[in-house]
């Protein structure tokens, strides 16, 4: 626990805070997009490369982008008149911290399910590229099915609107 | 002695370091190589700014600045003055700290993707494994940090040329990534470093920079396009055209964040030509073997200011693009084209060695550029115009 | 083929860019201030006056005739007359302005003066570089501002000023002619008043009243015929001012 993963952890946790008590909500994504670079700092801190630059190049260039489109594109630039806690913050806290509860609870399990003494593998992009197409292809697969689908969903949604607007 | 000139750079970094503690050694190596990138480039950006300036006036029939210093040497000087000394104008309506945060983004963004490209011989600051999905990581953030600025300055025409600046962005990242991609199948890392050391060797005298193969071509080709369109340059400067957007999302700024854009748009200029460089025209290595002897950095820094060369010249020729035509040719042409180039890279790498394989890949390529251009052509979706005007 | 456009047009540039160095019409620029584009003949930016000679004063050949104040629209022109006169270039006896100021920020330049003034005294300037700081006088031109030699005027308008000084010599030549005309008419009219003055005395006196005429015409022609020869011509009829009180006199002698 060195102090490198104090501090991204900390930037990752503000960005999350920021992300939900803001006021204005193109500032939320923006707080949102630096909970994602602090999540692919840490990834980068594991010496994970191909996940730290991935989840750059993704979340913070297309993700975030689309999330800020998706907000000016719809009325949810405009601040809020109402206050920005929901009436029903009790059951979304408890619900909330249940699930906290249930992921660290296997966290801290597989922790102690791992041996002590194994060194951190060496994953290279080569080797990720060779599971990807050898191990995990069939899901690599079903997931790119999934992309193009709702792809052509979305061209079909927004085409469908052009011609009604004929 | 040649060694020596190829090195004195790493030679002098070396020299210094030793000359400290060290506890502190590690930290004083980076952080000299990080202030010679950011000495380095910005001097780049003066005199490419004072090549463009000069080189457009050329080509439009006129004389470029030439008033400040002999023949305008110190323009770059004055312009620099003139933006450190003009008035900040933030307005009233702006969001402040992401109005004051989207040129620093810009400009810290852009510089990070200097730290992989190996711009001499073991002159690479940092050596990843994964450094060119580094690099394209960096250019991704690049459009977040555009989107800020036009958003932050309650300006519906900022904002407009925003959205149009970052679906150009978007539109054009999946080509440039498809056409890197071709290269690193071939080289089999994604590792600048090893992909120059693979374009090192010669034959018969002759380097094997990937350039100078068919699908290296087409895709050195395809490079371009995007790569000029990522960096809003013209023919693709739509969302800072003057004519239409005052200056598109980097109106409302004035004085030195409008230099940080300047700087930035430029530096990420340099960048990507430096990628290409590194990409396609063999990074540092010298183009006849019998010129080895030439220092490694002069080669690399050549061909980055042969690209920018190339920009300019296609700035002063060509007009801009309209955004559908933009985004038109972009998937309808580029992406297409990049996918193919894939095909071919695999064809060519499963092929024996020799003869065969070029005949076959360059024809595979002509066939499908002359026929996607004709069919396109015909349609009239791309091509000369295809409207009347009014008699 | 598709492309082909923008390889013509980059090489259409490339050959401007080559070229700029090697030839003009590539590299149209005119450096100013240091080169300055010629300008043509007919051009015309604020007036000036014309003087001949060497010395501005005595060579104007303004006659302060205030034509050109009268006809100048935006009515730019001021002029004070002389109270005394001197020679123009016939060797007439002419006032000139004492004072003749155009402003010219208020001048349109539409050469209107020019083309009134019925003496050539005033001409189109191509003088533009007149930009000044001194927002209240900077711009009102006085006489010895607007004062430029004739050699000027050619140079400025060489067509122009030829004519004009053809024209100018002509009318000189014209009067001159006319006032030798004059002084040998009335040295022929002399001479036939002496002849006949030498008669009248012989004759009766009743022929005295239709020889008194003559004589004093005689005397006055005798007078013009002298000062023609000191080079002064005059133009008016002289005899008008001799009066009948040299009747008398011829009367009594010769």
């Amino acid at each position: 626990m060195s102090i490198v993963f104090w501090i991204l952890s900390f930037l990752t946790v503000l960005g999350g805070l920021a992300a939900v008590t803001l006021r204005n909500t193109v500032h939320c994504a923006l707080a949102v997009a630096i909970a994602f670079a602090g999540l692919a700092l840490l990834y980068l801190q594991l010496d994970a490369q191909f996940a730290g630059f991935a989840q750059i190049l993704i979340y913070i260039g297309a993700v975030a982008i689309l999330v800020v489109f998706a907000i000016l594109l719809t009325r949810g630039s405009d601040t809020p008149t109402d206050g920005i806690f929901s009436r029903t913050w009790f059951a979304g806290t408890a619900i909330a911290a249940a699930v906290f509860a249930v992921l660290g609870w296997a966290v801290i399990q597989s922790v102690h399910a791992l041996p002590h003494e194994t060194a951190a593998p060496e994953v290279t992009v080569n080797q990720i590229g060779n599971a990807l197409l050898g191990r995990y292809v069939l899901p690599l697969e079903i997931v790119a099915l999934l992309l193009t689908a709702s792809l052509v969903g979305a061209v079909m949604v927004a085409m469908h609107e052009k011609g009604e607007s004929k | 002695m040649v060694s020596t000139l190829d090195q004195i750079f790493v030679l002098l970094k070396h020299w210094i370091v030793s000359l400290l503690p060290a506890v502190l050694q590690p930290v004083t190596g980076v952080v000299l190589s990080v202030v010679a990138i950011i000495c380095v480039f910005p001097a780049l950006f003066a005199i490419s700014v004072l090549l463009e300036r000069k080189g457009l006036g050329r080509m439009q029939n006129r004389i470029g600045p030439n008033r400040v210093g002999p023949l305008g040497i110190l323009q770059p000087v004055a312009d620099g003055i003139k933006s450190l000394t003009k008035e900040d104008i933030v307005p009233t309506n702006a969001d402040a700290v992401v109005h004051f945060m989207a040129p620093v983004f810009l400009v810290v963004v852009v510089f990070m993707g200097y730290a992989v490209l190996p711009m001499g011989r073991n002159m690479t600051l940092v050596k990843m494994d994964a450094a060119l999905l580094f690099y394209f990581a960096m250019g991704a953030s690049t459009e977040l940090a555009v989107f800020m600025a036009g958003w932050s300055s309650r300006n519906k025409y900022s904002l407009l040329g925003a959205m149009r600046a970052v679906a150009q962005m978007i539109s054009y990242e999946v080509p440039l990534l498809l056409s890197s991609v071709s290269v690193v199948m071939i080289t089999g890392s994604l590792s600048l470093d090893k992909i120059v050391e693979a374009q090192n060797q010669y034959t018969w005298g002759l380097p094997h920079w990937y350039i100078f193969t068919p699908w290296g071509c087409a895709a050195f080709v395809m490079f371009a396009i995007a790569a000029t369109a990522e960096t809003n340059r013209s023919p693709f400067d739509l969302p800072e055209g003057e004519s239409e957007l005052v200056a598109g999302y980097f109106t409302e700024y004035s004085g030195f964040k409008f230099a940080e854009f300047f700087l930035g748009e430029y530096v990420g200029m340099l960048s990507i030509s430096g990628l290409g460089t590194t990409l396609f025209l063999g990074g540092w290595s010298a183009p006849l073997e019998v010129l080895g002897f030439v220092p490694s950095w002069i080669w690399f820094f050549s061909k980055v200011m042969l690209s920018i060369c190339v920009m300019i010249w296609m700035r002063g020729t060509l007009p801009r693009l309209r955004q559908d035509q933009l985004m038109n040719f972009a998937w309808k042409f580029v992406l297409p084209f990049t996918l193919l180039i894939l095909v071919d890279v695999v064809v060519w790498r499963f092929m024996g060695e020799g003869w065969l394989r070029w005949v076959v890949c360059s024809a595979i390529l002509l066939i499908a550029y002359v026929g996607i251009g004709r069919s396109e052509m015909l349609r009239k979706k791309i091509g000369p115009r295809s409207y009347r005007y009014a008699e | 083929m598709l492309g082909e456009g923008i390889l013509k047009g980059l090489a259409e540039t490339a050959k401007n860019f080559a070229g700029s160095f090697v030839s003009k019409e590539r590299l149209t620029t005119v450096e100013y201030p240091e080169e300055r584009l010629p300008l043509p003949e007919a051009s015309r930016n604020f007036p000036f006056l014309v003087y001949d000679g060497a010395d501005w004063e005595k060579g104007m050949r303004c006659v302060a005739c205030q034509i050109c104040e009268k006809e100048c629209p935006p009515k730019c022109i001021y002029i004070e007359k002389s109270k005394d006169k001197k020679p123009d270039f016939v060797g007439k006896m002419q006032i000139y302005p004492a004072k003749f100021d155009i402003d010219i920020s208020v001048c349109m330049s539409c050469q209107i003066c020019v083309e009134v003034c019925p003496f050539e005294a005033i001409k189109m300037d191509v003088e533009y570089e007149l930009a000044t700081d001194d927002r209240f006088g900077g711009l009102l031109l006085d006489r010895k501002q607007l004062a430029k030699p004739n050699e000027y005027y050619h140079k400025i308008h060489p067509t122009e000023a030829t004519h004009v000084d053809a024209k100018l010599a002509e009318e000189k030549a014209k009067a001159e002619a006319k006032a030798k005309a004059d002084a040998a008419a009335k040295a022929k009219a002399a001479a036939d008043a002496a002849a006949k003055a030498a008669v009248a005395t012989a004759a009766p006196t009743t022929e005295s009243t239709r020889t008194t005429a003559d004589p004093s015409t005689a005397v006055a022609r005798a007078t013009s015929a002298q000062d023609d020869k000191t080079g002064v011509t005059t133009q008016a009829a002289q005899p008008t001012l001799v009066p009948a009180k040299a009747e008398p006199k011829k009367d009594g002698g010769d």
